[in-house]
């Protein structure tokens, strides 16, 4: 269990805060379950315990964060994969660990899940496009899935893969990107606590268009580094390539750190909007790494940030 | 009758003061869709961007009305100041979403976001030289203006193609949709340069 509670906090400090954060989803959940009739959360499904890694903000209903989404292999709008992603099969699953690893394989999904201990992560998410929300994710920490997969000596970097199946993805069809979708991390970066893989979102098993079933949440990153319905998980020595850098480089970096300071080339990322808010929502500031600087501006001490993007 | 005269026929029955009084419905549609959640988690980029689609629709649709009678012999020249109106119409409310609802009060960003953001460059570039259409766009300035106030309005290509790059420019990745109004747009103002050979092809 790789770096696992390395904060101060203990279990008395954090049960009452994770408790009152239950009643609050529950009350979100059934607001949900009135407008759009959809299932409220933790009534039924998952079982994960709190996590200290939480945020207290108030969750976006299960609504908003089912239904405006980016994830370009089921289209460039943001309804289509709420419109679209039923067509995809995660039955059966398996996630392909390979490169710098002692115990490379295809690992099945249910097995996967066996060893691990899931945690609902309430973390802020910021898109690259200046929206934000905040997701009561379910997963478990990318660490504990490759300590299992045994990560060598010299490996440096984690690259992710997307499944590639057009017939069932048809935002596939067009050469939107180049496909499939690739992603990656420093190893670093991917061993940190907050780094999940998460498989569930408000105490049920995560919707397709959320990346089911199973998807990276780094929220100290812009939305897009968390790459969606995972197939596959190399461990290299060099930098990967990823998607949105191969496809514009100046304007997407291999970090891609939530950054205030350092704008998208052709918008601010000085402010963000969160989802859900009406049409009188006001931009509020955005924070440097998302608010997550305390856990990891460590991990980037000594280098340019306006240079490493 | 033919095809032709009866689509005529059919226009000639619309007075163009209709235009007019049917204009703000889909905006009222929109912004009450945008008030009551039918547009969505985020209705203020669902505003901005139906009033900016149907604005570009709109400038495509002026642009249009020459070739159609030149080439189809459908004939919309009365009502093509009225669709032009409606457009710039639409254009300053899509404008006035982003000032308004978008960056609401965020006077920094806003000044460097016109200045720094090709794309909102673009846009705002668009939106100047229609202005001067607009405020020409009533009887009186056509009769003082004479054969100048045909050269004036020939601002509108550069308008609507600054109008179309905007578009192409914002979207993330390689997308079709802002290429499909490029192209009609370029499509649009080519068959007035070469009319000969548009015609053919037309007919083919
Ligand atoms: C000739 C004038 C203009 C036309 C035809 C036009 C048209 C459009 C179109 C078609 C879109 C995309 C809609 C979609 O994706 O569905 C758009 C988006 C947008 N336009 Fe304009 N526009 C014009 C002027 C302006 C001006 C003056 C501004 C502000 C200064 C502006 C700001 C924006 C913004 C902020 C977006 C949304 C970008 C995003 O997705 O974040 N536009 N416009």
């Amino acid at each position: 269990m790789a770096g696992r509670w390395k904060n101060d906090l203990n279990w008395s400090d954090v049960t009452p805060k994770a408790a009152f954060l239950n009643r609050r989803q529950l009350i979100a959940g059934t607001a949900s379950l009135v407008a759009g009739g959809i299932a409220g959360p933790a009534l039924a499904g998952l079982d994960a315990r709190p996590s200290a890694y939480s945020t207290d903000e108030a969750p976006n209903s299960f609504e908003d964060i089912t239904s405006y989404n980016n994830f370009y292999e089921f289209g460039s709008g943001k309804s289509d994969p709420a419109d679209y992603s039923d067509a995809l099969t995660i039955d059966p699953w398996s996630v392909k660990i390979d490169g710098m690893v002692d115990r490379p394989g295809d690992y099945a999904f249910d097995d996967i899940l066996k060893d691990v201990t899931l945690e609902e992560r309430i973390y802020r998410l910021r898109c690259v496009e200046a929206w934000s929300m905040v997701v009561p994710w379910i997963g478990f920490e990318l660490a504990d899935l490759l300590g299992r997969a045994g990560v060598q000596p010299g490996a440096k970097y984690v690259a992710f893969e997307t499944l590639l199946r057009p017939e069932e993805m048809r935002g596939q069809r067009r050469p939107i990107l180049e496909w499939p979708y690739r992603e990656g991390l420093r190893l670093d970066e991917a061993m940190h606590p907050l780094t999940i893989l998460a498989t569930g979102l408000y105490g049920e098993a995560i919707p397709k268009q959320n990346g089911a079933p199973l998807r990276l949440v780094v929220p100290w990153k812009y939305g897009f580094k968390s790459i969606k319905s995972i197939v596959r998980i190399s461990l290299m020595d060099r930098e990967p390539p990823t998607s949105w850098n191969m496809a514009n480089a100046r304007e997407y970096g291999f970090y891609s750190n939530v950054n205030p300071e350092v704008d998208h080339p052709r918008w601010s990322q000085a402010t963000e909007r969160k989802v859900g808010g009406g049409l009188f929502a006001k931009r509020v500031p955005t924070r440097m790494f998302n608010g997550y600087g305390e856990e990891v501006a460590g991990l980037y001490r000594g280098m340019d940030l306006t240079e490493a993007y | 009758m033919s095809v032709t005269d009866r689509i005529n026929a059919a226009i000639r029955a619309v007075p163009p003061r209709l235009l007019y009084i049917v204009a703000p419905l889909p905006a009222a549609w929109w912004l009450y869709l945008g008030l009551t959640g039918g547009l969505g988690p985020e209705p203020i980029k669902a505003l901005e961007h139906e009033l900016g689609k149907f604005a570009l629709q709109l400038l495509i649709a002026g642009l249009a009305v020459t070739p159609l009678r030149r080439h189809l012999g459908i004939n919309l020249m009365k009502h093509r100041r009225a669709i032009g109106v409606v457009a710039f119409f639409y254009v300053l409310l899509h404008l006035l979403v982003w000032l308004g609802l978008d960056m609401a009060g965020l006077w920094g960003q806003i000044a460097a976001d016109i200045v720094k953001r090709p794309y909102i460059a673009l846009g705002m570039a668009g939106f100047v030289l229609l202005i001067p259409l607009a405020a020409t766009s009533n009887a009186l300035a056509v009769r003082k203006l004479g054969v100048r106030w045909r050269k004036l309005h020939r601002l509108v290509y550069p308008a609507v193609l600054l109008g179309g790059l905007h578009y192409v420019w914002l979207v993330k990745g390689l997308q079709l949709e802002p290429l499909l109004y490029m192209a009609a747009i370029l499509g649009l103002l080519a068959v007035r340069v070469i009319p000969r050979p548009a015609r053919t092809a037309l007919r083919a």
